[in-house]
């Protein structure tokens, strides 16, 4: 069977090569979703028998049926715990938002202020957070202001630094088009900078969205609370002392699908706002 | 209606008088170069790569100022709506749709959208995009965008078009479709174009006047008038005077860029 032969016989015809990467691609895009699923299944079922076959107590490691259990039983203490700490991450996202956008703009609008302040921020970022809470313990009294201001330590660069990055990176040409129409900053900044920085800023925004999360759990843990306004870090803690380590995994387990979803959610939204102009947001058929 | 059958000009625009800009790097862009560029004109400026002609463009469109020399414009005092600019590349916003794209020098001008709309729309006619108002700039082809970019500089309904190598990077097809596409609006509205190229070709297809460049320092070489009436359609492109225009122009950019010998025979240079 010759080549020629194939290609004579009709226009929709697909030569077995194509034929070949249609299928892989088929099976790319199921084993996307079903591979992490089954891999996940197996190391719970694992998990379980390991347990079984070395009777490990379940004050060390619980079998999974149990953290199950605990996640129903517990649920009104594990979930308004849960709240606060998505309250705290909400919360110190939003601000970072707030601070690292207003922040950049304000670095765009003159080179002498991002020159100036730049190396705060940097300073800021470096600096690890278990080690600038305790000044922030003294000087602060507010328990939820104490962990709002860590969470946004944390989260707040990267959004900084994406936007600037982002507010600079507008086609040298098209800035000369608003200069040429006597545009104003304002205007410069609204129409021209703002969207030219959208996909840079979202990509600090899903990185920050983690970290502020990272934040509100590493500040809770630092800071010991109790009572009230505790999160799912005090759970944990909690629950290690009195080796409760069905309850610990239950809000381990929160605390993950908390930043998965947060993740999700940030990439979803992401790509509904770039995914009719930017690469990144692309569908395969373009 | 103005006569097009011939490229009767209605004057002095702008006059250039030596006009020179020199760079912060003591790179000389520009040495005396003194133009007049008349009501109506299609002017082309022409020349090698490094002999000013973007540099020049700049200086007019106001987006840098010259070193010595004036602008001295005649006429109507020109205000911001008055020059369209076309770039290389399209230029386009891609967040943005046909529509917003064309319609951003009037919002910047503050006219609303719907007051917009109608300019918008004659002007998407006019490049022929009707129906494509909603698509965004990635959706396009790349003639496509530059008929956007086009729309774009005339939305303002603009007395001067300042063209810098706007089709320079489509294919050839898509460039003889333009070319004739722009000729037509220009001969229906009369606007000045000062057209930045490195095509003998295009400047001979298109304008009423060539203006040659030289490079080290950028400098007017010479200047033709290409007298061939307008309207130009395809058959122009193959018709004896064309050949003709194009060897003078090919031969005056030759000379302007120190080659010696006939510029007839081989035109190396597109």
């Amino acid at each position: 069977m010759s080549s020629t032969e194939m290609q004579g016989d009709a226009a929709v015809m697909v030569d077995a090569e194509e034929m070949r990467r249609a299928r892989q691609r088929k099976m790319e895009k199921t084993g996307k979703w079903l591979l992490p699923i089954l891999i996940m299944c197996v190391a719970i079922f694992m998990w379980d028998r390991i347990c079984v076959w070395n009777e490990i107590p379940r004050y060390i490691l619980p079998r999974p049926g149990e953290v199950l259990a605990t996640l129903i039983e517990d649920r009104g203490l594990l979930f308004s715990s849960l709240v606060n700490t998505l309250k705290i991450t909400f919360l110190s996202l939003a601000l970072a938002v707030a601070g690292g956008v207003g922040l950049s703009v304000l670095f765009t609008q003159s080179k002498w202020v991002e020159m100036s302040f730049f190396p705060f921020a940097v300073v800021l970022q470096v600096t690890p957070i278990v080690a600038i809470f305790p000044l922030i313990n003294i000087y602060v009294d507010n328990q939820t202001t104490k962990l709002l201001l860590c969470a946004w330590i944390v989260a707040f660069f990267p959004i900084l630094s994406n936007t600037t990055l982002g507010l600079n990176s507008v086609d040298r040409n098209l800035l000369d088009l608003f200069k040429l129409n006597g545009a104003t900053r304002w205007q410069t900044l609204w129409h021209l900078r703002l969207p030219a920085s959208m996909p840079y800023f979202l990509g600090g925004l899903k990185i920050a969205g983690g970290l502020a999360l990272i934040g509100a759990v590493v500040a809770e843990f630092v800071a010991g609370a109790s009572g009230q306004s505790s999160g799912l870090a005090s759970r944990i803690i909690e629950a290690g002392y009195r080796l409760n380590a069905p309850r610990l995994f239950a809000a381990l387990i929160l605390i993950s699908f908390t930043g998965i979803v947060i993740f999700l959610v940030l990439t979803f939204i992401s790509n509904r706002i770039l995914r009719r102009w930017h690469e990144s947001a692309l569908t395969q058929e373009h | 209606m103005q006569t097009a059958d011939k490229a009767k000009t209605d004057g002095p625009q702008l006059i250039l008088r030596s006009v020179g800009k020199v760079f912060g790097n003591d790179v000389v862009a520009l040495r005396d170069v003194d133009m007049t560029i008349n009501q109506g004109d299609f002017l082309s400026l022409l020349g090698p790569s490094g002999c000013g002609k973007s540099t020049a463009l700049r200086l007019i469109a106001g987006l840098s100022s010259p070193t010595s020399g004036v602008l001295d414009w005649r006429g109507p005092a020109m205000g911001k709506a008055d020059i369209g600019f076309v770039f290389q590349e399209p230029t386009l916003m891609p967040w943005a749709s046909v529509f917003d794209n064309v319609w951003l020098p009037l919002r910047l001008q503050g006219v609303s959208r719907a007051e917009a709309k109608t300019q918008v729309e004659d002007v998407l006619a006019q490049v022929n995009l009707s129906g494509f108002e909603n698509a965004v700039p990635r959706e396009l082809s790349g003639g496509m965008k530059m008929r956007v970019s086009i729309a774009r500089g005339l939305v303002t309904r603009p007395r001067v078009l300042l063209m810098d190598e706007p089709f320079a990077a489509l294919d050839e097809i898509t460039r003889f479709q333009l070319n004739s596409d722009l000729l037509a609006l220009w001969e229906r509205e009369r606007f000045t174009v000062i057209f930045v190229t490195h095509s003998v070709f295009e400047s001979v297809f298109l304008s009423n006047r060539i203006v040659v460049m030289a490079a080290h320092p950028g400098r007017v070489f010479g200047e033709m008038e290409v007298d061939a009436p307008y309207p130009r359609d395809e058959t122009f492109r193959t018709s004896e005077d064309y050949a003709h225009l194009t060897r003078k122009a090919s031969s005056l950019l030759r000379s302007a860029m120190g080659i010696e010998g006939e510029g007839g025979d081989d035109h190396v240079l597109h």
